[in-house]
C-alpha cells in the first residue's frame, strides 16, 4: 500500500513525543503513514521526511556520527527530502553555531540551513518560558510556544524565510525543504506545524513516486 | 503533550519574567518536566571539577551533576556531606554548554535556594548528601528550577512527584560500583506499576483508594499513573553503574536514561569509559554497539566494587518517607 514514511532521528531527546504528535497528525489528516525511529542507516532511503527532535545538540551530533547517520541524512536532505528540526534539531541543521556564554562552538553539525544560531540564547533553565506566539504558515496561526533552554536565530541568509518572531527574536524559519523552530510544538496539543510538515512530505512522496 | 499528573494549582515557582523585550511565564510544570524530557536516552555524569566536566561534555553527556566529592569518596570520608562550592559550580557553568545540575541535602530548603540563585539547571535533592530534615522533603513547587529525586518504589516516586519533583531516578547504592540495588529498584517500580494497572483494570475503585492510602498519595495521582502505565515524569537509573553493559541493561528495563556517579571518574580510564557508557546507553537495543562499547573499556581499570551486604551506611534508605 502507498503510504508516507516519516522518520524521527532517535539518538537522544524527546523522540516519543514526536512519534505521538506525528501519529496524531496522520489520524487528523486521514493520511496513511508510518513513523519510524531512525538510529541506524537501514531505513534512510525509504524516508519521505525526517524530524530531528529536541535534546542535547552536542550529544545527538556526536552519536549521529556512528553509522555515518549525519552524512547520509545530509545527502538525503540535499536531494530534497523535507526535514523538521526542533530546538536541538535547529542547531544541528544550521551553518553557524554560537553559544550565549561560551561563544563559538566547534560542535559537529549538518551545515544545511543558512542561519546563525545562538545556543541558550534566553539563558539557562530558570529562563525557559512559555509564551503565545504567531506563526506565518498558509495563514497567520496563533499557538503556544514552549521554549526550553532555547536557541534563537541571530542571522539569516537570503534564501531563508522567517515563519515566526517573538519580540524581535527569530524563532521559526523555512529554507526550501527545511523547517526549523527554536520552540517545542511536540509539548503542546497543537499539531499545526506537524500538519504543515506532513503536507511537505506528502508532496515530496508524490514527486518521488513518478 | 507531556503528563501533568500530580501537579497543583498556582504553584509559587511559576513566575512572570521579562525576557529580552517582553513578558513571558517561567517555571510551569510543562517547562520543568519538559526539560527532563530533553535529557531522555542520555547520560548525566557526576563531576567535581572543570576538567571532569569537559571530559563529560566531550564524551556526549547530556548534563553534568556537580558534587564536592564523588559518592565513593563521600562514603570513605564519612562525616557530613553538603552541597558543592558555588565557585566550582560557577566555573563549570562558564565552561560547558550542556545543562549543569547540583545536589542539595534532603529537606534543606536553603541549600536549594542558594542553588536556584546560582542558576543551576536542575537541583538533585539527594540521599548521597547527609539529610538535613528527617521528616520533610523540600516543597519543590515553590521553586522555578526543576528538581530530581530518588525513589526505591512507585509509592516513593509518587510522593516526591506530589511534592513537585519533575524527574525521578531510581536509587541504587551510590559509590559502590555495584549495580544490584539500581536493578532491584527499577524492577520494584515496574512490578508496582504492573500491579497498579491490574488493580485499575479490575474496575473496583475501593482497591485503588486503599492503595492510595497505603502509598500516602492522592487518588487522582494514582489513577492517572495507572492510566499512563508508567511514571508520570522521566525516570533515570542511578547508583553503582560503572560499565557500558550496566547502562544498557538498565535502559532495557525501561529507564529513560542513566546517571553515572563514581563509575567514570573512579576508574583509571575515565575518558574512554565516559564515551563507552554514552554509546551503550544510546544504542542499548543494538547488541553490536553495546559489545563495541564494552570493548572500549578494560575491566582491570574499573573501580573496585563493594558488596552491599557489608556496607555500614546504606544511603538509599535516607529520605524514603
Amino acid at each position: 500500500m502507498d503510504h508516507i514514511n516519516i522518520g524521527i532521528l532517535s539518538i537522544q531527546g524527546d523522540v516519543e513525543e514526536n512519534i505521538l504528535a506525528t501519529r496524531y497528525c496522520f489520524k487528523k489528516l486521514s493520511c496513511v503513514g508510518v513513523v519510524n525511529e531512525i538510529n541506524n542507516d537501514t531505513q534512510i532511503s525509504k524516508l519521505d521526511g525526517l524530524i530531528i527532535p529536541g535534546g542535547e545538540s552536542t550529544t545527538i551530533a556526536k552519536l549521529s556520527t556512528v553509522y555515518q547517520l549525519l552524512k547520509k541524512l545530509q545527502n538525503k536532505i540535499n536531494c530534497g527530502m523535507p526535514v523538521f528540526g526542533i530546538c536541538a534539531g535547529l542547531i544541528l541543521l544550521s551553518k553557524h553555531i554560537n553559544d550565549k556564554k561560551i561563544g563559538q562552538t566547534n560542535q559537529i553539525h549538518m551545515d544545511l540551513l543558512d542561519v546563525e544560531v545562538e545556543r541558550n540564547h534566553f539563558g539557562r533553565q530558570q529562563n525557559s518560558f512559555e509564551s503565545d506566539i504567531e506563526i506565518m504558515l498558509h495563514k497567520m496561526i496563533k499557538t503556544k510556544g514552549i521554549f526550553i533552554r532555547s536557541p534563537s536565530i541571530t542571522k539569516i541568509g537570503t534564501n531563508v524565510q522567517i515563519l515566526s518572531k517573538l519580540y524581535d527574536n527569530i524563532i521559526a524559519v523555512r529554507q526550501n525543504n527545511i523547517i526549523a523552530t527554536s520552540f517545542h510544538p511536540e509539548l503542546t496539543r497543537d499539531i499545526v506545524l506537524y500538519e504543515y510538515f506532513i503536507s511537505m512530505a506528502q508532496k515530496y512522496h508524490a514527486n518521488t513516486q513518478i | 503533550m507531556i503528563s501533568l499528573c500530580g501537579d497543583i494549582t498556582n504553584p509559587k515557582g511559576v513566575i512572570k519574567r521579562k525576557i529580552n523585550l517582553g513578558d513571558v511565564v517561567c517555571g510551569t510544570t510543562t517547562l520543568k518536566r519538559g526539560f527532563a524530557h530533553m535529557l531522555k536516552n542520555g547520560v548525566i555524569m557526576d563531576v567535581t571539577s572543570v576538567e571532569q566536566a569537559h571530559i563529560a561534555e566531550d564524551a556526549g553527556a547530556v548534563a553534568v551533576m556537580v558534587l564536592d566529592k564523588l559518592p565513593s569518596d563521600v562514603r570513605k570520608a564519612g562525616g557530613v556531606a553538603r552541597t558543592a562550592s558555588i565557585k566550582i559550580i560557577n566555573e563549570i557553568m562558564n565552561t560547558v554548554t550542556i545543562p549543569v545540575m547540583a545536589k542539595c541535602r534532603i529537606g534543606h530548603v536553603y541549600e536549594a535556594h542558594v542553588l536556584e540563585k546560582t542558576n543551576v539547571d536542575m537541583i538533585d535533592e539527594s540521599e548521597v548528601l547527609t539529610p538535613a530534615d528527617e521528616n520533610h522533603h523540600i516543597w519543590k513547587w515553590n521553586f522555578t528550577t526543576p528538581f530530581v529525586n530518588g525513589c526505591r518504589s512507585l509509592s516513593e516516586a509518587l510522593r516526591r512527584i506530589e511534592e513537585g519533583a519533575s524527574m525521578i531516578r531510581t536509587k541504587g547504592e551510590p559509590g559502590t560500583g555495584n549495580v544490584v540495588e539500581a536493578i532491584r529498584h527499577i524492577n520494584k517500580v515496574n512490578y508496582d506499576l504492573a500491579i497498579l494497572q491490574s488493580m485499575k483494570n479490575s474496575g473496583n475503585e475501593h482497591i485503588l483508594i486503599n492503595l492510595a492510602r497505603d502509598f500516602r498519595v492522592s487518588y487522582s495521582t494514582l489513577e492517572k499513573t495507572a492510566h499512563l502505565g508508567r511514571l508520570p515524569v522521566v525516570n533515570f537509573a542511578a547508583g553503582g553503574i560503572s560499565t557500558p553493559a550496566d547502562a544498557a541493561y538498565l535502559m532495557s528495563l525501561g529507564c529513560d536514561g542513566i546517571f553515572v556517579g563514581s563509575g567514570i571518574f573512579k576508574s583509571s580510564d575515565a575518558k574512554e569509559r565516559a564515551y563507552a557508557i554514552v554509546l551503550a546507553t544510546t544504542f542499548w537495543n543494538d547488541p553490536d554497539k553495546v559489545q563495541e562499547a564494552q570493548n572500549l573499556i578494560d575491566e582491570k581499570e574499573s573501580m573496585i566494587g563493594l558488596d552491599i551486604k557489608e556496607l555500614e551506611l546504606q544511603m538509599q534508605k535516607r529520605g524514603s518517607n
